[in-house]
């Protein structure tokens, strides 16, 4: 890198200016690709390794691949197991994989729900919504997809919690997780800054507990320990404990941003509302927060993408997510052995949230240093 | 400290009156409710629970640690048997937890470096290929990552057609087998030549940079230390008669039997953790590296430093400052991560104690188990790299 830098300062500043697109294609080359004999061999092997892959990776996901089976019988992707991939598998099974157990003619409300969803994804960014009134779409928002998905109302047949899955169980694991995570990781984080010791031993020692610990445990903890912790008779189904568990979690997590926020925010703004004669509520609410949480959306985001990511492991709790979901779908003895092909097309939507909500937040930071630079 | 200030506000010598106006009051009040209410919600859900186990008839406490396990672990790091005692099945867990953790810190680092330098390249086509793979592996849930390399690997052919790519090396479904030393007396003394040779090269480099604080002279110290980590024990071997016999696999009728098998659970695991972890160690090397300023470079090169000597005694040691704390988080979540073990079924720790725990019923001293472990676990990392950190801290004067 160092050698990089020098020699750009030592090519000739007068240099003739390239007109023409294949000229300046070449200039540019010879700068990127081709600037010393070590970067030439260098670029040439992995061009080389790079097209290699990508020919045998379109051959096989793309040309040879099988999209379609004419029977029940799977032994033609079997055949040519190596070199074709078999997509009849999503063919087939996207509907159980986008949306697991729920009842087939309901499932356009499942995918509504993923509709409002988004919608609420969308909206969240718009600037002009970042007040109360976010609050007020985001309550309408949840409800409307609690209604599609249980109904009983409104002439919607009622779908009990256990045949709810794939992306829209995915969706509500996160955004729930999220949404409720959210308020308590700031009460946690303000204990964990209290002046009152009591307080802060408590949010410190849960939030490091948590910390300390992996997710696969609070989830199992949920699982078997939560039964025992409630009254005999009273029981909660395992969706609610995996999203119990989660939002303790996320909140934990949520928590040390959060605190990151807070501490940024100079004495001065503390002392400048003690000065006005705020209590210790609207000093927070009115001062405090609003510059806090500003600061700490960017790092926010890149928790919200890792709790996203994080609900694939209610997996392993037996809840059909989207990743539960596709692993169940190759559990039929038709379809064993064609994981690869399942996990791909899953991978593509996980990716798809990801990637946005990254660049997003990538975006954000962006806008945020040049207004501090200011 | 917010208190000294309040309580001298009181007017003197009018004695303490308990006013709910008063800070101090008010906090001890709302420490007593919240303490209180804290307490009353665990009080609850320990009574709760008592009644249940009581209802249930599980015994409480850490007695069945002491019980016959039958249960058989596919890969332990020590003798273990079904036979053997609970007790000893979660510590082969523990093991097997800590030895994936090791190996994938140790390549992970290594990888995530590369990618991390190799983002910041000046050759297009390789810092393309770099930001491309951290946008992927960084933008997909490891869960997915982990069942997609171990049906990979499912999908890898029987005994009889095992792959063969290099000579006694067999690549199937059962794993990777490849040959392995046979322990031999000559081999331990070659070991043990090179971890004299390791603590030679510590001695000599702490003497050769306080001479070379003393008095300016240099001394090729790498050379030094590669001539006692390797040309020594080579020697040694060589005088021994370069003797090292192989235990090598063999193909037989339904298996393969002889030499080392690495388990498609813990390659599977291995590869998933290393490349995940990769792509965040490489941000991490990157934003660290382009946190040292151009004017260090610049000030290096005019000091009359070499390249590499810059990068070692001027970028690196900067660049580390930025790097080793969001290091430690990374290290903790690999830690953390491998506890997905569980999902392909690689016997760590949270799949034994998962297992023992559906055995016994014993749920509170199971969750308890895999909790105090990772807890011991991640105090230790993070006091560990503390001390590191603190060591190469900015020595301010």
């Amino acid at each position: 890198m160092a050698n990089g830098r020098v020699a750009a300062v030592s090519l000739p500043a007068d240099r003739p200016v390239a007109h023409g697109f294949l000229s300046r294609a070449l200039l540019w080359a010879r700068a990127n690709l081709f600037s010393s004999w070590l970067n030439s061999v260098l670029t040439l092997v992995l061009a080389y390794f790079l097209a290699k892959g990508l020919i045998s990776f379109v051959s096989w996901a793309f040309i040879d691949a099988i999209w379609s089976l004419p029977t029940q019988d799977t032994r033609p992707c079997r055949d040519a197991r190596a070199e074709s991939a078999c997509w009849a598998l999503i063919g087939e099974r996207n509907r159980f994989i986008l949306f697991g157990t729920y009842p087939f003619e309901e499932q356009w409300r499942a995918a509504l729900a993923v509709g409002v969803f988004l919608a609420l994804y969308g909206l969240s960014t718009v600037r002009a919504f970042w007040n109360f009134r976010l609050v007020v779409i985001w309550t309408v928002g949840l409800a409307a997809i609690g209604v599609l998905m249980w109904g009983g109302v409104f002439g919607l047949a009622y779908v009990e919690q256990e045949k709810w899955g794939g992306l829209p169980l995915t969706l509500i694991l996160a955004t729930f997780g999220i949404a409720f995570a959210f308020p308590l990781s700031i009460l946690v984080a303000l204990g964990r800054r209290s002046a009152m010791p009591a307080v802060r031993m408590i949010c410190v020692t849960y939030v490091e507990l948590i910390r300390g610990v992996p997710l696969i445990s609070v989830l199992f903890m949920a699982s078997v320990m939560f039964p025992l912790f409630l009254p005999e008779g009273i029981t909660i189904d395992k969706l609610l404990r995996a999203q119990v568990a989660i939002i303790l979690f996320a909140a934990a997590y949520l928590a040390e941003v959060v605190r990151g926020g807070l501490q940024a925010i100079p004495k001065g703004q503390y002392e400048a509302a003690d000065a006005l004669g705020l209590g210790y509520w609207r000093k927070t609410g009115l001062i405090i927060l609003p510059q806090a949480l500003r600061i700490c959306i960017p790092p926010l985001v890149n928790t919200f993408i890792g709790l996203f990511k994080d609900t694939s492991l209610v997996t392993i709790i037996g809840l059909y997510d989207l990743l539960g979901a596709a692993k169940a779908s190759i559990v039929e003895p038709r379809w064993v052995g064609f994981g690869v092909e399942a996990y791909m097309f899953i991978s593509l939507i996980y990716f798809i949230f990801c990637f946005a909500m990254s660049k997003y937040s990538q975006g954000l930071e962006v806008e945020f240093s040049r207004h501090t630079k200011r | 400290m917010a208190t000294a200030p309040r309580s001298a506000r009181r007017p003197p010598g009018a004695g303490v009156k308990l006013s709910f106006n008063d800070p101090v009051v008010r906090a001890i009040f709302w420490q007593i409710v919240i303490v209180g209410a804290v307490g009353l919600v665990v009080w609850w859900l320990v009574g709760n629970t008592v009644r249940n186990l009581e209802a249930r008839r599980i015994a409480s406490g850490f007695d069945y640690f002491w019980r016959e396990a039958g249960l058989p672990i596919g890969e332990a790091m020590i003798e273990y048997q079904p036979s053997d005692n609970y007790f000893r099945a979660l510590v082969v867990g523990v093991l097997n937890t800590l030895r994936i953790a090791v190996v994938s810190i140790v390549l992970a680092t290594i990888l995530g470096t590369l990618i991390g330098v190799a983002r910041l390249s000046r050759n297009w086509l390789v810092a393309k290929l770099a930001s491309v793979y951290v946008e992927t592996l960084r933008n997909l849930p490891l869960l997915l990552q982990l069942l997609f390399w171990y049906s990979v690997l499912q999908s890898l052919p029987p005994p009889r057609e095992a792959l063969n790519p290099l000579p006694h090396v067999y690549l199937f479904v059962r794993g990777l087998q490849m040959p392995w030393p046979q322990w031999t007396p000559e081999l331990g003394t070659v070991l043990a030549v090179m971890g004299i040779g390791i603590v030679a090269s510590f001695l000599v480099r702490g003497w050769a940079k306080r001479r070379q604080m003393l008095t300016g002279e240099q001394f090729p110290i790498g050379w030094t230390a590669v001539g006692l980590v390797v040309a020594l024990p080579l020697a040694v071997f060589v005088m021994q008669g370069a003797n090292l016999p192989l235990d090598v696999p063999t193909l037989g009728r339904f298996n393969i039997t002889g030499g080392i098998l690495i388990t498609p659970e813990f390659t599977a695991l291995l590869i998933g953790l290393v490349t995940y972890t990769a792509a965040f160690i490489a941000e991490i090397v990157r934003s660290g590296i382009q946190a040292v300023s151009h004017g260090q470079t610049e000030a290096a090169a005019a000091l009359g430093l070499k390249r590499g000597q810059a990068l070692r005694l001027v970028i690196l040691p900067q660049a580390l400052r930025v790097i080793i704390p969001p290091m430690t988080s990374q290290y903790l979540n690999v830690t953390k991560n491998s506890s997905l073990a569980v999902a392909i079924g690689y016997p760590d720790i949270v799949s034994i104690a998962n297992t023992i725990l559906n055995q016994t019923g014993q749920a509170i001293e199971g969750i308890g188990t895999i909790m105090a472990v990772y807890l011991t676990v991640s105090l230790s990392i993070s006091a560990f790299m503390n001390w590191y950190n603190r060591r190469i801290a900015l020595r301010e004067r």
